[in-house]
């Protein structure tokens, strides 16, 4: 914070340009040129060495390589890939996995986070005692390690596939990972899908309606169930009703491997695991916190209202904890995605070891350094925006 | 004067009477926190259950069947199939020291141990609250003891160049300039303005031309014309800020100095040969390397974190750009991308011929990370700062420098010390990631622990990790229980 006052000749006898060097205003402007003049010539020779480097280790530059043949193969493919693919798609299957685990540690951080941080404020000791160990447990070791002792420690010492641990549904865990049995579809599924979709709509209808004649009338009418209703039972009508049109292909172990069913990778479990069980304990204090951040009075005037438990949790505690839980809530899920990058240590193809396997091979670690850089600045922006946009819901209305 | 009461209204205090028989002893504290409920009781057997099983198997592992002696994997590997396979503590015990010092000349450990106790001394002293001494202890943690450590695990006899001693003064003339410029007075300070200018476009010429116009040999460092003039315009910028200084009274006109003058001595001090072995970086590693890389990225980041978080708060729309760009940028991305950027780009960003070890590169990429992690916590407690404070400060007189020195961050650094542990704890567990750019840190020497064929077993990667995590956690959690118990102490200005 810069001090306005007009300081101009303050030191009276210097001459014009002293005077000028010594007036805030103007020192300020003088500082912000000389800074961009620096930069430009830092940033003008940091870019003339790189090419002066680049050039005499004879490795090209630009994007080009893209397009050319990859000759590698991954491991977890979302979308069909085959070492003859290009470097660009190996890239994009890169991104793709780091999404998926992504996303399927947030919601499983999300959950365990919120069960655990409740947890920790329940009155019941061995509650309150196991969540706290495991809050104070994994806040305090690295995420790296985590993810190394579920893959190495864990994962890896569990029977091959002919002794494979059967779990329930016709699962089997093995030192290969988790395979579960696929659903084949058959023609006339379409239905139960379109019966799921139209069950969500009208659930969300009659929420609307609720709502709107609550504002109305002041009464309530029950919505949790006539929703659920909607949303589970109009799709298991259907599905019965058009003659159950799936059927399961379930893996059976034979010899040496698992055939069949779905596989899900013991790198992407560990991953899954490890980023879970670690944002879970951050996530978990979090709630905690906001929790903690709404006052007694709050509860004790709702329950002088004659609001019910569940009301009180509901329109009072849980809304004004939210305002408190949702901004550092956003930088978990960032942290979760930037630590997904994790994954390369145990050989998940993400996109940081998809990348580093490109930059490897090519040797182009600039173009591979911007892509990362690129990517997870588009990602860490996306989340932020969308999180920001939900606390403004969320947020108190001031004046 | 006696008042006069009714005879039914007590006279004395009524004896308290003891609480009902079922509202206290061991019984009513178990149905309370336990039983209180049909879902209570419910709960309680379900997890009582989950967490004797899960206390009995931990305690199986790691006590009951495990293996505590033994020279290689025969002693870990159970006789019979099926049987469950306890913790193999035999392999942390015969990789212990792997664990410790990494590769480190086994004759020469005597050094990180020496560097180890002086730096636990020196911060015990300097975090125990009862411990006197304070400030000489800080300058001796702060001033003294990097270059210590850096003599003692290097070995020292570096071939330190003018312009990297250039580089040196350079930044403490600077800062030196930002911290007392304001204290001179008048036009005393213009001779040192201009001697940093001088100083900033003699560093630009070394940087720009490798020009070699002639080298000077001084205290084992050969400097060219431009490093020299580089290095005597520093001197002349400090001299003359504590000439300046000298014209007011009650300024301690030393200190300017200090900071150009320590620079001088670290370079000198680098270049002097002890006549210890040089150990080469490539063989640091273990729990001290761990150390090292987070003590340094500690270190780095707190001074460039309060630097870029000032920016940010600036009124200059250039300078806070510029530090918003930078300190997104840092947050947006994953520690593992930076790293590797560290490890990749920077000596293509270099020109040709200079080169950084990797253990620098690592720890250039970690400090620039924390910094801007350190920038967002700092923030914070300058935005606590009321108002009134930094119009108070401007209503003294006091300039920019000046204002933030004495008034306002000491008040935010104090205000967010929590956050600045929690930094430093995200930090040391980050320093795990070195490894995955090659560096032997803890959880590196482990992984390669584990992968040795002498000790390969099935609880082999499970008990090395475990007790890595231990290590880690109790770093952490010390520091975790260090912060709070600052954040209680410091506490009291605001108690009422």
């Amino acid at each position: 914070m810069a001090v306005n006052t007009e300081m101009a000749g303050a030191h009276g006898s210097a001459g014009g340009a002293l005077a000028l060097l010594n007036d805030t205003r103007y020192r300020g402007i003088i500082a912000q040129i000389a800074l961009i003049i620096a930069l430009v010539a830092l940033g003008w020779w940091l870019v003339h060495n790189t090419i002066e480097n680049l050039r005499s280790a004879n490795i090209a530059s630009g994007f080009d390589f893209l397009e050319r043949r990859s000759g590698f193969e991954i491991s977890q493919l979302p979308i069909p890939f085959s070492s003859d693919a290009s470097y660009g798609r190996a890239l994009i299957i890169g991104i793709l996995n780091t999404l998926i685990v992504s996303a399927a540690g947030i919601v499983m951080a999300t959950v365990l986070g919120f069960l655990v941080g409740i947890g920790r404020l329940s009155t019941n000791y061995i509650i309150r005692g196991l969540s706290t160990v495991y809050v104070e447990t994994f806040r305090n070791i690295p995420p790296l390690l985590v993810i190394m002792f579920w893959y190495f420690g864990v994962l890896a010492v569990l029977p091959r596939p002919a002794g494979a641990i059967s779990l329930p549904f016709g699962s089997f865990l093995s030192n290969r990972g988790l395979q579960t049995p696929t659903a084949l579809f058959q023609a006339g599924a379409w239905a139960t899908g379109a019966a799921l979709l139209a069950g969500i709509g009208a659930a969300i209808a009659l929420v609307w309606y609720s709502r709107k004649r609550q504002l109305q009338t002041g009464h309530r009418m029950p919505v949790l169930w006539p929703a659920i209703g909607l949303i589970v039972g109009l799709p298991i009508v259907v599905f019965i009703l058009t003659g159950l049109p799936v059927e399961f292909e379930y893996p059976t172990a034979t010899r040496f491997n698992l055939q069949g069913g779905f596989q899900i990778k013991p790198e992407f479990l560990a991953l899954f695991l490890a980023l879970s069980v670690y944002t879970g304990a951050f996530i978990a204090e979090i709630v905690r916190a906001g929790i903690l951040s709404v006052s007694h009075g709050q509860t004790e005037a709702a329950s002088a209202l004659g609001l019910r438990r569940g009301q009180i949790l509901r329109h009072v505690v849980v809304p004004q904890a939210f305002r408190v839980i949702i901004p550092p809530l956003t930088s978990q899920y960032l942290n979760l995605t930037k630590n997904s990058s994790l994954g390369l240590a145990v050989g998940y193809p993400d996109l940081v070891a998809v990348g580093s396997t490109v930059l490897n091979q090519t040797g182009q670690s600039v173009e591979v350094v911007a892509i990362w850089m690129v990517v997870y600045l588009t990602i860490s922006l996306a989340v932020s925006t969308f999180m920001n946009w939900f606390n403004r819901r969320v947020k108190l209305v001031e004046r | 004067m006696e008042e006069q009461v009714a005879g039914y209204v007590a006279d004395q205090q009524i004896p308290s009477r003891p609480a009902p028989a079922g509202e206290k002893g061991i019984v009513q504290v178990v149905r309370k926190n336990l039983f209180a409920t049909p879902t209570d009781t419910v709960l309680s057997v379900v997890f009582g259950v989950f967490a004797a099983w899960l206390i009995w198997s931990i305690l199986s592992w790691a006590v009951f069947d495990a293996t505590f002696f033994g020279g290689d994997r025969e002693a870990c590997l159970t006789p019979g199939e099926g049987e469950s396979e306890g913790a193999c503590w035999a392999f942390v015990g015969a990789k212990f020291s792997q664990f410790m010092y990494g590769s480190y000349p086994i004759d020469l450990r005597w050094r990180p141990n020496l560097v180890a106790i002086v730096f636990a001394l020196l911060v015990a002293g300097a975090a125990i609250p009862s411990i006197p001494f304070k400030s000489l202890n800080t300058w001796l943690l702060f001033g003294v003891f990097p270059i210590f450590a850096l003599v003692m695990l290097t070995g020292a006899g570096f071939d330190v160049s003018g312009g990297f001693t250039a580089f040196l003064m350079l930044v403490a003339a600077i800062t030196a300039y930002l911290l007392y410029g304001d204290d001179a007075g008048g036009l005393a300070a213009w001779p040192a303005k201009i001697a940093l200018i001088g100083l900033i476009a003699c560093f630009a010429l070394i940087v720009m031309s490798s020009l070699d116009t002639g080298t000077i040999r001084f205290a084992g460092i050969t400097f060219t014309i431009w490093s020299v003039l580089a290095c005597l315009s520093a001197l002349v910028s400090a001299v003359a800020i504590a000439v300046g200084m000298a014209q007011r009274a009650g300024v301690q006109i030393w200190r300017p100095v200090v900071p150009v003058v320590v620079a001088a001595f670290i370079a000198v001090l680098l270049a002097e040969d002890y006549g210890l072995r040089p150990v080469s970086t490539n063989l640091w590693g273990g729990l001290m390397l761990t150390l090292i890389v987070a003590v340094t990225g500690i270190a780095a980041s707190l001074p460039l974190g309060i630097l870029l978080a000032l920016g940010r708060q600036s009124d200059m729309p250039a300078i806070r750009t510029v530090c918003i760009i930078f300190i997104e940028f840092w947050r947006g991305v994953p520690l593992i991308t930076v790293l590797f950027m560290a490890a990749f780009m920077l000596p293509l960003l270099m020109p040709s011929g200079v080169s950084f070890n990797q253990l620098l590169r690592a720890l250039v990429g970690v400090a620039l990370f924390s910094a801007a992690y350190m920038a967002e916590v700092i923030r914070g407690g300058l935005q606590a700062i009321p108002k009134g404070q930094y119009e108070g400060a401007a209503s003294l007189g006091l300039s920019y420098w000046q204002s933030m020195r004495m008034i306002i961050l000491p008040q935010a650094l104090k205000l967010v010390i929590p956050g600045i542990v929690n930094t430093f704890i995200g930090l040391f567990k980050d320093t795990s990631l070195v490894y995955i750019i090659g560096l032997a840190d803890l959880l590196g020497t482990v992984r390669r622990g584990f992968s040795d064929p002498n000790w390969i077993t099935p609880s082999t990667a499970a008990t090395g990790l475990v007790f890595a995590g231990f290590v880690f956690w109790l770093f952490c959690f010390g520091m975790s229980r260090y912060s709070q118990f600052v954040e209680r102490r410091l506490d009291t200005g605001y108690k009422r």
